[in-house]
């Protein structure tokens, strides 16, 4: 379990992470989400004791990480992939990590197995691709068969193939009972690896909650209608409560109802309907929505 | 123990190690070569075949042990030795013990080196090691060697560039030393107290070729062994600077 209190960091004026708190997990994959710049790496820094926190704390199954008596047991990270030594061989990298915290060489051949980089192990990790060098900052988080799983922005720059293979490689750490976070500032990301989200922007919480939850509340529901009779149907659902507006090509947009409840009181109406279609807001406009005002950088869209 | 064998590893995982080793053989004992070649015949002294080792290998060394630290900080491995060893004191003193230790088995190699070919290349000359200035003229490269490396590793972690590391590690040994003996009156007298200028005091020869050796003309206060504490002393300082500065930095 990761617990972060009141967390923050201040580089002299501009503050990074402000006074954050939360709580993650172990037997789930938690997603950490927010634009770029709101402080998602500087956070994951301070839970691995690199970067000091100006005022809070967070702790790892109780302690700070810098006093766990050989973390790569309990805590395994990938932060970066490029932090390896370009003219040293993944196999040399992984082993002066494993020899750090008492591990058997053994660990090293398990881990380059479990990311299918056996047959490369004597290359060095200077000439790997974006790909290779993921697995490999994953062989080095797995070394010590960690509870405690962090991992910053993976799947960024990967192909599909690589972003799958991450994915389902999470969630069976998260299914072995393992604590695992994830950062990403991808929302539809998100939605498909994790099943808690925590959200931020600008340095300070805005959302920790279920991702279903999460995608329910924030991009808020309603029905597409297509019928002949809307001139009848409409004066019907206005009359039960519901929200209805005219959509697209003469159709009604009803929002507070399920598609049910409209099918039904079409059916009790004598009224044929054509269509009658839940809609989705995109994850991404509700992202949006919810960290507009916490964007660091501004960018006009469409200006 | 365990994280001796980790810096060691390290180390000899990477090529610049071995190519500094082989660049600073070349020069400690290429330098003596050409000296002995050029001199008159049976006119090689002891203090001569040294030139290379105290003075251009040791360069070389400095270099190497500020780029032990430099490269770490260049390609981000630092963090992830911080992330296993989140104590990160106890980590940089096994590189610095490592790095010194090779540093001084490097030094003690090129000096026995150099002496040696010089040997064999001017077979006439008076070569023999008899005094205890003889042999800590020649033994004592190795200790200068490991001492110089802690200096250089405590730059290294304080500055973290490999540039600016190497930058400031070259001027200050082979150029900001020296310059300041040309102040009038007090040049010398700052001198007596600067580090490099102790070390070169502690490998000096004395006696009638005293003029051949570096830091002719300065009147130190330190006995030769004491010159040698004092630069060891400065390094460790230095170091123990580095190691507070290093532990409380973001990393």
């Amino acid at each position: 379990m990761i617990e972060a209190i009141g967390l923050t960091k201040r580089y002299g004026r501009t503050v990074a992470v402000d006074d954050l708190s939360f709580t993650v997990q172990p037997g789930r994959v938690t997603g950490f989400l927010g634009p770029n710049g709101a402080g998602k790496s500087t956070t994951m820094r301070m839970i691995l004791g690199l970067d000091r926190p100006t005022a809070g704390r967070v702790l790892i199954d109780g302690k700070p990480y810098t006093e766990l008596d050989r973390p790569l047991r309990t805590v395994g990270a990938l932060l970066d992939a490029k932090w390896v030594h370009p003219n040293r061989s993944a196999r040399a990298h992984l082993r002066w990590l494993a020899k750090s915290n008492g591990l058997p060489d053994n660990r090293v051949d398990a881990v380059l197995d479990a990311v299918g980089l056996t047959q490369v192990a004597g290359k060095n990790a200077g000439g790997f691709s974006l790909g290779m060098s993921q697995r490999l900052g994953i062989a080095a988080a797995l070394l010590g068969d960690p509870k405690v799983l962090l991992f910053d922005e993976p799947v960024n720059g990967l192909d599909p193939e690589g972003i799958l293979w991450i994915r389902t490689f999470m969630q069976n750490l998260a299914a072995e009972g393992r604590t695992v976070l994830v950062s990403s500032h991808l929302l539809s990301e998100m939605a498909l690896t994790a099943s808690e989200l925590i959200v931020i922007g600008r340095g300070k919480l805005i959302t920790q909650s279920s991702t279903a939850e999460f995608i329910d509340r924030s991009t808020g529901n309603s029905v597409l209608v297509r019928s002949p009779h809307l001139f009848k149907l409409g004066p019907l659902l206005v009359d039960k409560g519901f929200t209805v507006r005219d959509g697209d090509d003469g159709a009604l947009s009803v929002s507070g109802a399920t598609s049910d409840q409209i099918g039904d009181i079409a059916a009790a109406n004598g009224v044929v309907l054509h269509e009658l279609s839940p809609q989705r807001g995109s994850l991404e406009e509700a992202f949006m929505q919810l960290t507009g005002d916490a964007v660091e950088y501004h960018a006009e869209i469409g200006k | 123990m365990t994280l001796l064998a980790v810096e060691r590893i390290k180390l000899f995982s990477t090529r610049s190690p071995y190519w500094c080793t082989a660049l600073a053989l070349v020069l400690g004992v290429g330098l003596t070569a050409i000296i002995t070649g050029t001199s008159e015949k049976g006119q090689m002294s002891i203090g001569l075949t040294q030139l290379g080792s105290s003075q251009l290998a040791l360069a070389v060394v400095l270099v190497m042990s500020a780029l032990a630290v430099t490269t770490e900080y260049r390609f981000n491995t630092i963090r992830a030795t911080f992330l296993a060893v989140p104590g990160r004191t106890s980590a940089l003193i096994a590189k610095t013990v490592v790095v010194a230790f090779i540093a001084g088995v490097l030094g003690e190699i090129i000096a026995f080196g150099s002496w040696g070919l010089a040997k064999v290349m001017s077979p006439t000359s008076d070569l023999a090691i008899n005094t205890g200035a003889e042999w800590r003229h020649v033994a004592g490269v190795g200790l200068l060697y490991a001492v110089g490396a802690v200096l250089a590793i405590a730059v290294g972690i304080l500055v973290r560039q490999t540039a600016g590391a190497v930058a400031i590690l070259l001027v200050w040994n082979m150029l900001l030393e020296g310059l300041i003996g040309i102040i009038p009156k007090v040049g010398i007298k700052i001198q007596a107290w600067l580090p490099f200028q102790n070390a070169n005091h502690f490998l000096a020869l004395g006696g009638g070729n005293a003029a051949d050796q570096p830091g002719a003309g300065i009147d130190f206060k330190l006995s030769q062994w004491g010159s040698l504490a004092y630069f060891a002393g400065i390094a460790v300082a230095l170091l123990v600077v580095a190691l507070v500065v290093a532990k409380r930095r973001d990393a």
